[in-house]
């Protein structure tokens, strides 16, 4: 399967909407000339270009359901970022940008098989993509998802993934009666209950955190599907 | 392609090192991003093995102790990540796969090779790209073991192409007569991934 995952080239988007949810975070919507559908859990590359041809590109992890007319990209702006501080702080409705993809046909999830995500801050991207999807199909019972953010304004699409019955875990604020901290292995278990494979999406610290917790409530390593970004000095 | 309204950009490098950036990639600096698809293995080095088989005459198995044991050989310079990070300046010590070869002997018809990782990884190159003194196994950087999230105890280093390429946690090289795609190369990335030519994704040139 992993193979035939939907790929496209360099094309043209337009953006559609903007809006900052946080002084952290851009979603930006798109209208992306000949398009081609993607799967849940794949990314774009997205490509600035200067009037002297310089160019800066990175990837993003997709937010939209496949069946969303736009693309819906979600960027965390990051010290010194290049591209996803121009997105945060410059661009507007009808600027075009170069986009390419869709990409990536490891990380997906198309609902063939029972599935647990735990991601963490802005990692929960590709899985908002997931919840999206499976929410469409009526495929809600095949997907849990574990989203964990520092408080619930820092976590993007917190309301969203809770509408989905997502567990929300927060680190560093109470939510209802659960004390802030992160996930505990008796919250993860239940959850992962019966999964035949596990997404994880988050930054480096998180990634190892995660997996180390999925592996201690009994989910095989070699079903755990990762995607982890940032730096290690 | 159009320009981008309003977009200057900030991390253009000037001056000597401007001719080291392939196109579309920016200075890491000091960072090293980390980038897995997979669960980071935690092995011992004293149960880890490196085996080149396929097409050679004699496929061997080192341990440890006796890839120690065969001249070292280093790499300083420059690496190259798809995900458009380059970093500068960096030392990696190991041994030459050249050297691994020499012992194994490979045959008139291998053309390929498939490194493996300990985790199941997968990647291919020619085997034009693995020789000459363009590629090592590793397990020391900047004469600091190298980290397990970096892909120790030893990763493959093939750092003329994107690092994709350079396989963590590698433990074997499959030598081959024809070419047949590795991991991110079922996934859409390139067979051969030359930073150069921009060879990100499957369909560049």
């Amino acid at each position: 399967m992993s193979s035939s995952a939907p790929a496209g080239g360099w094309t043209t988007g337009r953006l559609i909407d903007v809006q900052r949810p946080s002084d952290k975070l851009v979603r930006l919507r798109f209208h992306v000339e000949d398009r081609v559908d993607h799967w849940p859990g794949q990314h774009y590359v997205l490509r600035l270009r200067a009037p002297d041809g310089y160019t800066a590109q990175r990837s993003y992890s997709i937010a939209s359901d496949p069946h969303d007319p736009l693309l819906e990209l979600m960027i965390e702006c990051l010290p010194d970022g290049e591209v996803s501080g121009f997105m945060h702080d410059v661009a507007e409705v009808g600027d075009e940008f170069e986009l390419r993809g869709p990409i990536g046909g490891w990380f997906t999830w198309t609902g063939e098989q029972p599935a647990i995500c735990v991601v963490g801050g802005s990692g929960v991207v590709p899985a908002v993509s997931m919840a999206r999807y499976a929410k469409r199909l009526g495929l809600a019972d095949s997907l849990r998802v574990v989203a964990v953010g520092r408080t619930y304004d820092d976590l993007p699409y917190a309301a969203e993934l809770e509408k989905y019955g997502a567990f929300l875990a927060l680190t560093r604020e109470n939510l209802g009666d659960r004390v802030a901290h992160p996930p505990w292995p008796d919250e993860l278990a239940p959850l992962a209950e019966g999964v035949e494979r596990a997404y994880v999406c988050g930054s480096v610290g998180f990634a190892s955190f995660a997996t180390r917790l999925l592996g201690e409530v009994g989910v095989r390593s070699d079903t755990i599907r990762v995607e982890q970004f940032g730096a290690t000095s | 392609m159009p320009v981008t309204r309003g977009f200057i950009g900030k991390r253009r490098d000037r001056g000597e090192r401007a001719d080291r950036l392939p196109p579309g990639q920016y200075d890491t600096g000091q960072g090293w991003p980390t980038l897995t698809a997979e669960v980071t293995p935690h092995l011992v080095p004293e149960q880890w093995t490196m085996t080149v088989d396929g097409l050679v005459d004699t496929p061997r198995t080192w341990s440890w102790r006796e890839l120690h044991a065969l001249p070292g050989s280093s790499y300083f310079g420059d690496i190259h990540c798809v995900t458009t990070w380059s970093k500068f300046d960096v030392t990696f010590a190991g041994v030459s796969v050249d050297a691994l070869l020499e012992a194994a002997g490979p045959q008139p018809e291998a053309a390929y090779v498939m490194a493996h990782s300990t985790t199941g990884y997968t990647t291919n190159l020619p085997l034009a790209d693995v020789t000459g003194g363009k590629a090592w196994v590793v397990w020391e950087y900047d004469g600091k073991p190298l980290p397990i999230e970096h892909g120790g105890p030893a990763r493959l280093l093939v750092p003329h192409l994107y690092f994709w390429k350079s396989a963590k946690w590698v433990t074997r090289l499959e030598l081959m007569a024809k070419d047949r795609p590795g991991f991110w190369e079922q996934n859409g990335y390139h067979d051969r991934g030359d930073p150069w030519l921009e060879q990100r994704y499957q369909g560049d040139p």
